[in-house]
């Protein structure tokens, strides 16, 4: 990255002028406090990520898939973070730094509302007062997060623009900060948005990379073959790929929805997938040049996958860059098999992934092979929140999971 | 040859209304493309004969982060009736030519359009359709050399927002790059409805003047926007030193009000531009007369 937050073509700040001083502020208090651990800051940080946070987490060897594979499969348990998801590494940084930077208030959006909850439970546990913002489809269909992000003491908005998922909630947050920047810090839950967005939850999400780095040395004694991990706007993927960028011998694998169907439609403004690297072309999304998914006007897609996580028509200018660079690996994995993987995971290791997770494993099931010796796979949420999605969307595709699943026809109606 | 927009600020503070292009208004089922770029034609007829001096048009984006919910749901009615950047240009094209004509869009807009990345397309289009100016509010000036060099060489104006949170270093900078008006946001916040910006507006007016006074730079009118919706508001603001006066949602709330009813919506239209007209020179009277000016 250049200092002017550009990588390679991608990156930059394309938000209105009264936010510029907000963003110019955080820019130096990145500079500051978690590049130079200026008032220890980061110490501080880990220390809220060890007691508060669960860390480190652990790798394990994945015994079954790697029998399966016939390669070594590592997972990094990002499922075990405090919150169930990698989301509190950021949200933790983010909001203690408001704190150092003593602002007032915490707005976020939230997909999943997997952020949601990781930024509320900061708040919750460092004393900020905190507003959410969630597209209201989201909040139909990830209401135990809903609940949770409640639980917490923080206020929810749904956002009823569009069709309402991640894209609007952004667009709604960025509203609310134009009215409130002064008080006011926006934790942005992906590596996108204007500089020093990506640069800094990239930064904080990194720890998951440098762990399994430190892990899988002490256990094994070298490097992975190849490293996967799942990518919506793709704060888990940077998070477990920035350690290993530097080692050439490293291949790095993003996994990205695969929706319904690859295609895009022009005339609806609805592409079936979330596909942004993959199929994406460049353009200006929510403060920064990256891959979107528009139609040939510039307006922004809507995009569709069965992980609310995943479902963002843009993605992280610094993945988009490696993927052009030929750095970075972008892969797809369809609904189904997702779905599938997410069965699979539940059955043969006994860990219940979150479905934006379990797009890494179905990508792990096609090309396990050719991965090479060693690979590592970030897990990056627990799939609790997915119960009911999952139920339904298996039972309505008629996928054979391995077990009877009519018995769950009075909860489906 | 003037410039339009420069002469649109001589002699008298200029009045700027800002309207949604190819939006009809509200529907039951959306009007075809051509009806609702002929609805916008009236409306903007209607704001003529209320004393519009400069128009502002939006091209809608489908993520329009700086505008309220009144511009946001003009938004989506115009994409949902089919509007589009080739549609936008022939409607400024069959405009009057004498009347000044400033697009109001989303960068993502400017950048995509003709189908490969880059500017050069879209402001080449502008300028043949007779755009006199174009305001790209998520575009801050680190980002906006491309676009300046590009609007320079085909003489179309950049208009720059100065925002209250704006500071002198940036203002600065702002004003290095800016051409043809300086949109001076009156108050924090996407735009919408207020009730009082007088205050800040001054002190806002106060600092571009400074600077302007500090750096000998060739003083650019300023207009301010955000937030205004009366002839009182309007006066307020130009005895308070304002060039011009920009009011959006309180037009778009008129044909909101109006329903699917379009004359009512295009009288109702020319009634409020009446009364902002009026009030902006009221303002200046107050202006040249009394001791308002800080």
């Amino acid at each position: 990255m250049s200092s002017d937050g550009m990588f390679g073509e991608f990156g930059g700040q394309f938000v209105p002028e009264a936010l510029m001083p907000a963003i110019e502020e955080l820019t130096d208090a990145y500079d500051r406090y978690v590049q130079e651990n200026e008032a220890g800051f980061m110490d501080d940080l880990q220390s809220h990520l060890r007691s508060f946070g669960g860390r480190p987490t652990p790798i394990q060897r994945a015994d079954q898939l790697s029998e399966r594979y016939g390669c070594e499969v590592y997972l990094k348990r990002e499922d075990l973070v405090h919150g169930g998801a990698h989301k509190l590494n950021n949200a933790l940084g983010q909001v203690l730094l408001a704190q150092y930077m003593d602002k007032e208030r915490i707005i976020a959006e939230t997909g999943a509302g997997q952020h949601g909850t990781a930024t509320t439970m900061s708040c919750a546990h460092l004393g900020m007062p905190c507003e959410i913002y969630m597209g209201r489809h989201d909040v139909n269909r990830q209401r135990p997060n809903v609940f949770r992000m409640r639980l917490n003491g923080a206020t929810v908005n749904p956002v009823d623009i569009g069709r309402g998922t991640l894209k609007e909630a952004i667009s709604e947050t960025m509203r609310d900060w134009a009215r409130t920047v002064e008080t006011t810090h926006y934790v942005i839950g992906s590596v996108v948005g204007p500089h020093p967005y990506p640069a800094m939850v990239r930064d904080f999400q990194s720890v998951i990379g440098r762990e399994a780095k430190r892990q899988l040395r002490e256990e094994i004694g070298e490097l992975p073959d190849a490293v996967v991990a799942c990518a919506g706007g793709g704060s888990n993927a940077m998070g477990s790929f920035a350690p290993f960028v530097e080692e050439s011998s490293v291949d790095l694998h993003a996994v990205e929805a695969g929706g319904s169907d690859l295609s895009i439609d022009g005339d609806t403004g609805i592409a079936p997938n979330s596909a942004t690297l993959s199929i994406g072309t460049r353009g200006v999304l929510h403060g920064s040049h990256t891959k979107i998914l528009q139609d040939e006007d510039g307006q922004i897609m809507e995009s569709h996958s069965v992980s609310a996580g995943l479902d963002y028509a843009g993605v992280g200018p610094e993945l988009a860059a490696l993927v052009e660079s030929g750095r970075l690996t972008a892969a797809t994995v369809d609904d189904d098999t997702a779905l599938e993987a997410f069965h699979r995971l539940s059955q043969t290791e006994g860990i219940i992934p979150a479905l934006e997770t379990a797009h890494a494993f179905g990508y792990l099931e096609a090309h396990g092979e050719a991965l090479g010796d060693t690979v590592l796979v970030t897990v990056s949420g627990r799939g609790d929140k997915d119960l009911e999605t999952v139920i339904e969307e298996s039972h309505r595709r008629e996928l054979d999971v391995g077990f009877d699943l009519s018995v769950f026809d009075a909860e489906v109606q | 040859m003037t410039d339009p927009i420069a002469a649109a600020f001589i002699d008298n503070p200029a009045f700027i209304p800002y309207l949604a292009a190819g939006d009809p208004g509200p529907f039951d089922e959306p009007p075809s493309a051509d009806d609702a770029v002929a609805q916008t034609s009236a409306y903007i007829d209607a704001l003529v004969a209320g004393g519009a001096d400069i128009v502002e048009l939006g091209l809608p984006h489908s993520e329009p982060i700086a505008d309220g919910p009144t511009i946001q749901q003009a938004s989506v009615r115009a994409l949902e009736a089919g509007m589009t950047p080739d549609r936008f240009f022939e409607l400024v094209d069959d405009l009057p030519a004498d009347l000044p004509i400033v697009a109001m869009t989303y960068y993502n807009m400017v950048y995509r359009y003709g189908g490969s990345p880059g500017v050069d397309e879209f402001i080449e289009a502008a300028a043949a359709a007779g755009v006199d100016g174009i305001i790209v509010p998520d575009l801050p000036v680190e980002e906006s050399d491309p676009l300046c060099a590009a609007a320079r060489d085909a003489g179309v104006h950049i208009i720059f927002i100065a925002a209250p949170t704006t500071t002198d270093e940036r203002l600065a900078a702002v004003m290095q790059r800016c051409s043809g008006y300086l949109y001076v946001q009156a108050r924090l916040g996407t735009t919408g409805s207020q009730t009082d910006v007088s205050d800040q507006t001054r002190s806002s007016l106060g600092r571009v003047r400074s600077f302007e006074t500090n750096f000998e730079r060739d003083p650019l009118p300023k207009a301010v926007g955000f937030g205004v919706s009366s002839g009182e508001q309007a006066a307020d603001i130009v005895a308070a030193g304002a060039d011009g006066v920009i009011v959006g949602s309180a037009l778009i709330d008129e044909i909101t009000g109006a329903g699917t009813d379009r004359a009512r919506a295009e009288r109702q239209l020319e009634a409020l531009a009446t009364e902002l007209a009026a009030g902006t020179e009221r303002g200046a009277a107050r202006r040249q007369s009394g001791p308002e000016r800080t």
